[in-house]
């Protein structure tokens, strides 16, 4: 990846021994991580390895157990105003509202990220035509196909500029068409708003293809961070990422998560197929 | 946006050319707004809503008007039409925790919640639309009242002072939905304690009786109930010869007071929703 300039160079994520526990459980432990600006970082693992919550942790939806996170160089604890003002956030779940038009749901997020009003016209039509989606400006989303939501998602999600973009299993349940669509649009973001970008995935060649780097979550705890190259090599010559994935993460059987786990990953599939 | 990269970003976050009140009322704007055309998409709801009230004055109200002595002097549907719209404001209203846990469910809220919005907007912008909604539902009630030859008043200072009453009542119930919702947080746990809410809430009121007909502990329940005030004010401001008993002020004071703690507690309550 290629540095511009000095201010490029400083972590625009950053944390240290972030923890969130539930109960006995804990969900993520000690993840100590650095994300430069205008990477693409990519975070995989298991169901249940703690991706969602670490994410959630990031956005200021849930406050860590302890450990310290900065996004932007704000702190997510003493800070989370300003953390939102910098991020964008693509859920897993669906975030568009269903009963508003395309042009209604950005124009909620322009009101909502306080976009001055003589500039929300141009960077909605900006948003729709980045996203090749200005003819369905006016239609109900409900109408929408699953790769059309998220589309409209991502938009809603950069159209402030964020500095981070999160997405979290940005294309769970979407066709392999519609899945390299999401794809060159997350690339087209980077490369025209030099945004940061943070994406949960379980699909190994969508975090080969589509990431500078990639970290490993298993069982709450980073095991690995490297770019894909040097994680397949320092398996053997001729791995791939499924099995980097398989060394790392064990003989432990992956039992597909909790129920809730499941049902949110379904609810989410069918309303984005 | 496009034409012009990466330095646009810190420009944007330095320069906010909106104050701050006038960032958070857009924030409280935007949240009311994706509410109010929802409804303009879909109105329906508004008229399989207005079924309820006109059942009340219809059938209830036509026996209940055979009873003598239930208002004093005064006929018994001018009596209750106030009250079956403060009803109707209430019974919209508390369903909106429903739709904050569908929201959860599906995702809508983590939208809300990752924005740079003050929480407390997030809360304010629900309850105004739950305004509107109780307007929607006014007029519609206003409509059967005429039909039916309530003695309803026209009077422009009376109309805006229902509609002050109507607003600030359903701002106060949808919050109050919106704190049990973030205490049951299940849709089927909500369904039921809704039903066993809103009866009480009603019945221990001085909607359809007057509290002077009710026994000691009743009447106690019934003056710390906020329908009390509303259906008050409402009945003060509704009819020609209307009359309040605690106080056009008094009952305004009361409402606001508790919609402002409702909306401080909300504010406190509703991130957690989504963790």
């Amino acid at each position: 990846m290629s540095v511009s300039s000095q201010a490029d160079e400083m972590s625009i994520i950053e944390t240290d021994a972030l923890t969130r526990r539930f109960g006995d459980l804990t969900a993520v432990d000690c993840v100590s991580l650095q994300v430069s600006s205008r990477e693409i970082f990519g975070l995989i693992g298991p169901n249940g390895a703690g991706k969602s919550t670490l994410i959630k942790m990031l956005t200021t939806l849930l406050p860590p157990s302890s450990g310290t996170a900065r996004i932007a160089g704000f702190d997510v604890v003493s800070h989370p105003a300003q953390v939102r003002a910098h991020i964008g956030y693509v859920p897993q779940l669906l975030s568009a509202d269903g009963a508003l038009t395309a042009y209604e749901n950005l124009l909620l997020s322009a009101r909502l990220y306080l976009i001055p009003r003589k500039e929300r016209e141009m960077r909605i039509n900006a948003a729709l035509k980045l996203m090749d989606m200005e003819s369905a400006a006016h239609r109900q989303v409900q109408g929408f196909s699953g790769g059309m939501i998220r589309r409209l998602e991502i938009a809603q999600s950069m159209m402030h500029e964020p500095v981070v973009m999160f997405m979290d299993e940005p294309t769970v349940g979407l066709d392999p068409v519609a899945r390299r669509a999401v794809w060159d649009h997350v690339r087209q973001i980077r490369e025209e708003l030099g945004t940061t970008i943070l994406i949960t995935t379980h699909l190994m060649d969508e975090a080969d293809e589509l990431c500078d780097r990639i970290g490993v979550l298993h069982a709450g705890r980073l095991q690995e961070v490297g770019t894909p190259q040097e994680l397949k090599a320092r398996i053997g010559p001729d791995a791939t990422l499924d099995d980097v994935f398989a060394e790392i993460t064990g003989t432990e059987i992956v039992s597909g998560g909790s129920y809730r786990d499941v049902r949110q990953t379904r609810a989410s599939a069918r309303a984005h197929s | 946006m496009l034409d012009k990269p990466a330095p646009v970003l810190a420009l944007i976050h330095r320069r906010r050319p909106l104050s701050c009140s006038a960032g958070y009322l857009t924030q409280v704007y935007a949240v009311a707004d994706a509410e109010i055309q929802k409804l303009r998409h879909d109105p329906s709801e508004l008229l399989t809503r207005a079924l309820q009230p006109a059942i009340w004055l219809l059938l209830f109200g036509q026996v209940m008007a055979q009873v003598r002595g239930i208002a004093g002097d005064g006929r018994y549907l001018d009596f209750l039409a106030p009250g079956i719209l403060a009803q109707s404001v209430l019974f919209a209203a508390i369903f909106y925790g429903i739709a904050a846990i569908w929201e959860r469910d599906l995702g809508v809220l983590h939208r809300y919640m990752v924005s740079p919005a003050p929480r407390s907007a997030l809360v304010l912008g629900k309850a105004a639309s739950s305004a509107v909604r109780g307007l929607a539902q006014a007029i519609i009630v206003y409509g059967l009242a005429v039909i039916l030859g309530i003695d309803v008043t026209f009077a422009p200072a009376n109309i805006a002072g229902v509609a002050i009453f109507i607003a600030i009542g359903s701002a106060l119930f949808s919050t109050f939905s919106l704190i049990i919702a973030c205490i049951v947080k299940t849709r089927e746990r909500f369904m039921g304690i809704g039903q066993v809410l809103t009866m009480p809430i009603f019945f221990a009121s001085n909607a359809i009786y007057p509290i002077d007909l009710m026994p000691g502990w009743l009447k106690a329940i019934s003056y710390a109930n906020p329908l009390t005030y509303e259906v008050d004010g409402l009945r003060a401001l509704m009819l020609t010869n209307g009359a309040s008993q605690y106080g056009l002020s008094f009952d305004l004071t009361i409402l606001v007071a508790v919609t402002v703690l409702l909306v401080a507690v909300a504010a406190r309550m509703y991130p957690h929703m989504t963790t």
